[in-house]
């Protein structure tokens, strides 16, 4: 073996195949099969799309680095179930992309958060996470708040989401904008088109608490509303446990 | 003429990046190109006059990128760190910041890790390797346009990454943060890097290619391998930094941590293997201790590591099979990665007086063994029972720094301080005692924050996972938060400490390179073989 060795390290190309080679079989091992078996990931039907804003207040979570302080990943654990709820599916994060199941939890998991407060209370806790939890050691994000949302290329975004594979529709592209800025704002003309198309459970409400304008702050919290919503399976599953 | 095209090119990206991406931050990064290329012009043009250096520069060491790669590696250094403790304190001290969001703790945390891991790091590896690489080919670098194209577009990769975190672009992908663009320069200064490796080989004079090498091939080629696959993304536009990842959920998440963990085999271990593999056993002035044990671990390490990134994932929605067999690599890991640990420090024997005498040698020493208290602290949390208290918690982070702060930084650090004086051609660094100073500092503040986070981690699984007497949950989040404070404040100061000895490096080593030349150095130990020389032997 050693002796073959002595051959091998005289030559620079047969090291680089030899390393390449070696290196590739656990990536492909592990890898390839997640994308061919159909268990890895739970079928379900009736999953929900992010709605445009919702899209864009993912992106703004993205944005802040959100994931690096809470993990959306609730594990096989009893103290962890009994703490956030039922234990995540890999269906929930289907259409994520890309994942945020974080790796570290400085604040806490955040996969069941959707319904858990209010949005006031979001706004709060955003605007000065001390106001509200005395003890936190949150950043503010208060600018959020008074940043107006760029929607003009939300268009865009659910285009390149469709192209990886997230079953938007040619209408629901086009109505991208308007959605948004329908989706916080209860009195528009066009809310009924937010609910034909991304269904009735969607929440329509001024986030932020201003209908008239469409900030960062009203993206975002749309986006922590739906967390753990999108599909009713982890419920399912915890029935059947 | 090469140089002229490429500034220009570069100048017209961001061009295209500052007109077309108006309204979004991409067109801050244009502007930043454009800078970049127009410096590039700048430098080609004041170059045209000059006389064409002489022939004879062909019979030495090219060594100026080396060079000029240990500043920048210094400089990105003590600003990651700088920025790593900064966010430390905040973690203690939320709001011991600006208001805006430039520098909210989001954004500037993956500049502290992309700081130290891609701008210090990196830029160590790539320094080190193209020394390493000549001598032991005993050949120069095949050309003089690409060293330098390397370490130029790598560090307008870090700065893009740097400044794009501030304006908030980021993939969210851990330690993969940067940007499609951004992703796509270091591909192409990748391969460039790879090729000038090939062609060194390929010019070389002894027939057998070095151990340190076959650790920096590995980490240039499998660095490639993951960072291409992990960052494969449509761009929302060609003039949006905006990206959507190919991959979603499960199947992201497995890729993701594919990359990531051997982000650390192959960038934090393999290329710093290869920085021990030469810059020990000269220092020690002893052969390496058993080169089949060498060749055990490189397979090794090459092999099992990449199947070992699962672990990052025990518990969750992961199919159980692949989070066992990443368990089960991990834990074997433990074989190959003490082999290397303990053919270093068995280097060391018949030299340990050395090592009680020259701190940089004890640095040397010292990373050895905290890479082996580091890979047998990672097997042992890879377990799975193991993990489900340890993951999620500062348990993680102390494991990361013992390994980031303990082997790495202390291998880097002890290495630049070897070749330094041979660099500049000088006799000895400018103190020694700055050196001794450093080497305590590093070890206190690595003791300091190690500890720290093993406490904060393993309290903080504890309460999370405590059952009160009447069978509900014991302590709420914000109870275990509270605990942590104490913590997070040591944390902070050992952090600091580390901070001080690099800036102390860096002091060190520019007053180093400042020192008048005392006499005349010999060159001749240090010249590569002349091709007339070879083609008689042959």
């Amino acid at each position: 073996m050693f002796g073959l060795h002595y051959k091998l390290e005289r030559t620079a190309i047969g090291l680089v195949i030899a390393i390449i080679a070696v290196a590739s079989i656990g990536g492909f091992v592990e890898i390839a099969p997640l994308f061919t078996i159909d268990e890895t990931v739970e079928s379900d039907p009736d999953m929900r799309l992010y709605t445009p804003l919702e899209l864009a207040g993912r992106d703004i979570y993205m944005r802040e680095g959100c994931y690096a302080c809470h993990s959306q990943m609730i594990r096989t654990l009893r103290d962890e179930v009994d703490r956030y709820g039922p234990y995540s599916l890999a269906v929930e994060s289907q259409y994520d992309h890309p994942h945020l199941w974080g790796s570290k939890r400085t604040g806490p998991d955040l996969a069941r958060l959707g319904g858990k407060y209010s949005d006031a209370w979001h706004v709060a806790h955003l605007i000065n996470p001390r106001d509200v939890v005395a003890e936190s050691n949150m950043p503010r994000y208060g600018w959020l708040a008074e940043t107006i949302l760029r929607s003009d290329d939300l268009g865009l975004h659910l285009r390149a989401m469709q192209r990886v594979g997230v079953p938007y529709t040619e209408e629901m592209i086009a109505n991208a904008t308007q959605d948004a800025h329908a989706q916080a704002n209860p009195a528009a003309s066009t809310t009924q088109g937010v609910t034909e198309r991304y269904g009735e459970e969607t929440n329509i409400r001024a986030f932020d608490g201003d209908p008239q304008r469409l900030t960062e702050m009203d993206a975002l919290v749309a986006y922590l509303q739906i967390l753990g919503q999108l599909t009713d399976a982890p419920f399912q599953t915890a029935m059947e446990d | 003429m090469l140089w002229g095209i490429l500034s220009l090119l570069l100048a017209a990206v961001g061009l295209a990046f500052a007109a077309g991406g108006r309204g979004d931050p991409i067109a801050v990064h244009g502007w930043i190109i454009i800078l970049a290329g127009l410096a590039g012009l700048v430098v080609v043009a004041r170059g045209w006059s000059l006389p064409e250096p002489p022939e004879s520069r062909f019979e030495e060491y090219y060594d100026s990128p080396t060079k000029a790669g240990i500043i920048l590696a210094l400089v990105w250094g003590v600003v990651g760190m700088f920025v790593g403790a900064w966010v430390a304190f905040l973690l203690a001290f939320p709001d011991f910041n600006f208001s805006g969001p430039w520098t909210s703790f989001g954004r500037i945390r993956p500049i502290h890790t992309a700081g130290v891991i891609f701008g210090f790091g990196g830029n160590a590896l790539i320094a080190t390797s193209f020394h390493v690489l000549q001598r032991t080919s005993r050949a120069r670098m095949p050309d003089q346009f690409s060293p330098w194209f390397v370490l130029i577009g790598y560090n307008l990769f870090c700065v893009l990454a740097a400044t794009g975190f501030m304006l908030g672009i980021t993939q969210s992908k851990e330690y993969a943060e940067p940007e499609w663009y951004a992703d796509i320069l270091l591909v192409i200064v990748w391969v460039v890097y790879f090729a000038i490796y090939i062609r060194t080989l390929a010019r070389r004079k002894e027939p057998h290619i070095y151990v340190a090498n076959w650790y920096y091939m590995a980490f240039i080629l499998v660095v490639a391998m993951l960072h291409i696959v992990n960052s494969l993304a449509i761009p929302i536009s060609l003039t949006s930094a905006k990206s959507y990842s190919l991959f979603s959920g499960v199947q992201d998440a497995m890729t993701q941590w594919w990359y990531g963990h051997n982000a650390v085999a192959f960038f934090l271990t393999a290329g710093f293997l290869g920085m021990m593999y030469y810059y020990l056993p000269k220092r020690a002035n002893r052969p390496i201790f058993s080169y089949r044990l060498s060749i055990i671990s490189f397979w090794g390490i090459t092999f099992m590591y990449m199947w070992a990134g699962s672990h990052h994932l025990h518990y969750t929605a992961l199919p159980h099979w692949v989070q066992t067999l990443g368990m089960v690599f991990s834990v074997v890991l433990l074989i190959p990665s003490w082999a290397s640990a303990g053919n270093a420090l068995l280097t060391l024997n018949g030299a340990w007086q050395k090592v009680r005498d020259d701190a940089v040698l004890r640095f040397m020493a010292l990373s050895a063994i905290f890479y082996g208290i580091t890979t047998f602290e990672g097997s042992f949390m890879a377990i799975r029972p193991v993990n489900s208290l340890s993951h999620y918690t500062d348990w993680t982070i102390g494991h990361v720094h013992a390994g980031a702060l303990g082997w790495v930084a202390m291998i880097t650090f002890g290495s630049l301080y070897a070749l330094v004086p041979w660099m500049w051609k000088k006799q000895r660094l400018y103190s020694k005692a700055l050196v001794e100073a450093h080497f305590w500092l590093a070890l206190a503040g690595t003791l300091i924050y190690v500890f720290a986070m093993w406490n904060s981690g393993v309290i903080q699984g504890l309460m999370w996972r405590t059952y009160g007497e009447t069978g509900g949950l014991a302590y709420s989040f914000v109870d275990s938060l509270v605990a942590m404070h104490p913590y997070y404040i040591a944390r902070a100061i050992g952090g600091t400490l580390f901070l001080l000895g690099a800036i102390l490096a860096l002091y060190n080593i520019v007053m180093t390179i400042r020192m008048p030349q005392e006499q005349q150095v010999d060159l001749s130990p240090d010249l590569p073989l002349a091709e007339t020389v070879v083609a008689a032997g042959e």
